[in-house]
């Protein structure tokens, strides 16, 4: 496993912040365009409270990261942003989802047309078993785009930094792909359809170093045409990659029931040098985990 | 010797005993068959039809409903078992007590006896609904006999197909029916055909559903599905009935040839299996 993901260990969190990125200059608040905005965010599980009121901006053209422990709800709730609870019977989001102003959430409002505008890379790779230009096609495919396909295939081989390791074998197997490349393809296979934002879902950690290191170098070049949200549990990752950093943490009811709530959400700088809540500092410095 | 070392080896052999018995005996058949029926195993077996002089008699009318049984199962058992397993698996709410009632049936159902099926056949197909002692009826019976079995080998195969299949194609912004027939179904397809070949090869074997319902033993002309009819094992089930030595190895041939066509299509299946077997 790679070290880096060991988010207990103490030496890392002081390497979270070395790893911040020297300038991060952000756009003044007024100036940032929010794409989704959350207020009183909750999901529910049966009668289980798994995430409580979460208030979140998101902005546009930003790496937002959301970090924190195991079980604190970060990954529930990226998938609110693209209706993927919905897969799961018991699961009930409820709240304000709003993405450009329009409620997510609203009975008229299609969860497949919501996946078209909001792509997902999830925590394995998870290529279909097609060839490689078969899975960057699926997308443009079901959802019956027009234009050349080859085209579009190509831009988004080339949008996820892998064009040039597969351009000469498009019909191989994406099976047949190393790890890093298989989660590079399925980041080409969400950018396909032209998404405005990607959702990640700790894409790393099934990945070696040299691997994670291409995709988040991938991420910081894909926020200047995509908004990305990323979770991880890497804090170096977050430090490195992302603008805005949401940390999550886990509070434990009267029945051992956890349920996750949203600390504090600020520029990433922010929160690894200067966090204003005690949990946020406790974190990030490796006192609790 | 340490008492746990006989015991490893006492097990050992106990597990070599256990492998030879159903070894020994399914040579000792094949042998047996083989001696007695490989030497009838000819043109006259393979064209002609029945007679009552051994040296004329072949089981042509035979060969050729089974061989019809074969795709009329196939083309009724294989599709709507399929399609329940996929409405099973990946569109069924899985919380709610009539499909987990079905679920139950189903599994119930490939546990009933093959004459059962042929009881039901008989009042059901030939009696109350008077297609009669047809090949048709007979292929009926047949496929409600592996329709179980189809529908659980193709849900263990759309099972074997990760959930991160499903959920990386919604989140593209597929459907259900898109996910389910773009993704999941082709995932699934090896498994499912594996799985059908088995069940196929199941029916083609059986013959008390079929004599139940009256697959005629002397039947002179080639079937169609509106005709009387008779099958393979139908047939070896008559022959070795028949007093003349000379029709005990007719049937020993007979067996011969359902054999080799049911090892033709295991191979199929081992086939297919070994050729689009995946690692996730």
């Amino acid at each position: 496993m790679n070290p880096d993901m060991d988010a207990t260990a103490a030496p890392i969190r002081v390497g979270a912040q070395q790893a911040l990125s020297a300038s991060r200059a952000l756009p003044p608040v007024e100036n940032r365009e929010v794409v989704f905005g959350i207020r009183n965010g909750s999901v529910h599980y049966g009668s289980h409270l798994a995430l409580k009121n979460v208030d979140i901006d998101i902005y546009r053209n930003f790496v937002t990261a959301f970090i924190g422990p195991s079980g604190c709800g970060k990954s529930t709730f990226l998938r609110c942003f693209n209706r993927l609870n919905d897969l799961i019977p018991s699961a009930k989001v409820s709240g304000d989802v709003h993405y450009h102003g329009e409620n997510l959430y609203a009975s008229t409002v299609d969860p497949v047309e919501v996946r078209k505008r909001i792509g997902m890379v999830f925590q394995k790779p998870n290529p279909f078993p097609k060839s490689i230009y078969d899975n960057t096609a699926f997308g443009p495919r079901v959802l019956g785009m027009k234009g050349n396909m080859d085209e579009r295939v190509e831009t988004a081989l080339k949008r996820a930094a892998i064009w040039d390791e597969v351009k000469d074998r498009l019909k191989v197997p994406a099976l047949s792909l190393s790890g890093g490349q298989q989660q590079r393809l399925c980041i080409a296979r969400a950018l396909a359809t032209d998404p405005e934002v990607l959702l990640m879902d700790e894409p790393c950690s099934a990945l070696d170093p040299i691997a994670t290191a291409k995709i988040e170098e991938l991420m910081v070049e894909l926020k200047k045409e995509f908004t990305v949200i990323v979770v991880t549990h890497n804090m170096q990752q977050a430090a490195r990659v992302a603008d805005m950093t949401a940390f999550f943490s886990v509070e434990v009811g009267e029945e051992g029931l956890r349920t996750g709530v949203l600390v504090e959400y600020d520029e990433t700088t922010r929160m690894f040098t200067n966090p204003s809540d005690q949990r946020t500092e406790a974190y990030v410095t490796g006192r609790f985990g | 010797m340490t008492s746990r070392a006989f015991k490893e080896n006492a097990f050992r052999l106990y597990l070599y005993f256990s492998v030879a018995v159903g070894v020994v005996a399914l040579g000792a058949l094949l042998l047996r068959v083989l001696i007695d029926g490989f030497g009838f195993v000819d043109e006259v077996l393979l064209f002609n039809p029945p007679s009552s002089n051994p040296d004329r008699a072949g089981a042509r009318p035979a060969i050729l409903a089974t061989v019809w049984l074969l795709g009329l199962v196939f083309g009724m058992a294989v599709p709507g078992g399929i399609a329940t397993a996929l409405w099973l698996e990946e569109f069924a709410k899985k919380d709610r007590w009539y499909n987990r009632f079905l679920e139950l049936n189903i599994q119930n159902l490939a546990g009933v006896p093959s004459i059962v099926y042929g009881i039901l056949g008989l009042a059901f197909l030939v009696r109350g609904l008077g297609l009669g002692r047809v090949l048709l009826s007979g292929s009926m019976i047949l496929a409600l006999l592996v329709l179980p079995t189809v529908i659980i080998s193709s849900r263990e195969a759309l099972r074997a197909v990760p959930d991160s299949i499903r959920q990386g194609g919604l989140a593209l912004g597929a459907t259900r029916w898109q996910v389910t027939f773009r993704s999941v179904l082709p995932a699934a397809l090896p498994g499912i055909a594996t799985g059908s070949i088995l069940a196929l090869s199941r029916a083609i074997g059986e013959s008390a559903p079929l004599v139940l319902i009256g697959a005629l033993t002397y039947v002179a002309f080639d079937p169609s599905p509106l005709n009387a009819f008779t099958a393979l094992p139908v047939q070896i089930f008559q022959w070795i009935g028949q007093p003349q030595a000379e029709f005990k190895s007719l049937a020993a041939a007979a067996i011969i040839v359902l054999l080799v066509i049911l090892l033709m299509m295991n191979l199929a299946a081992i086939l297919l299996r070994n050729k689009f077997q995946r690692k996730w």
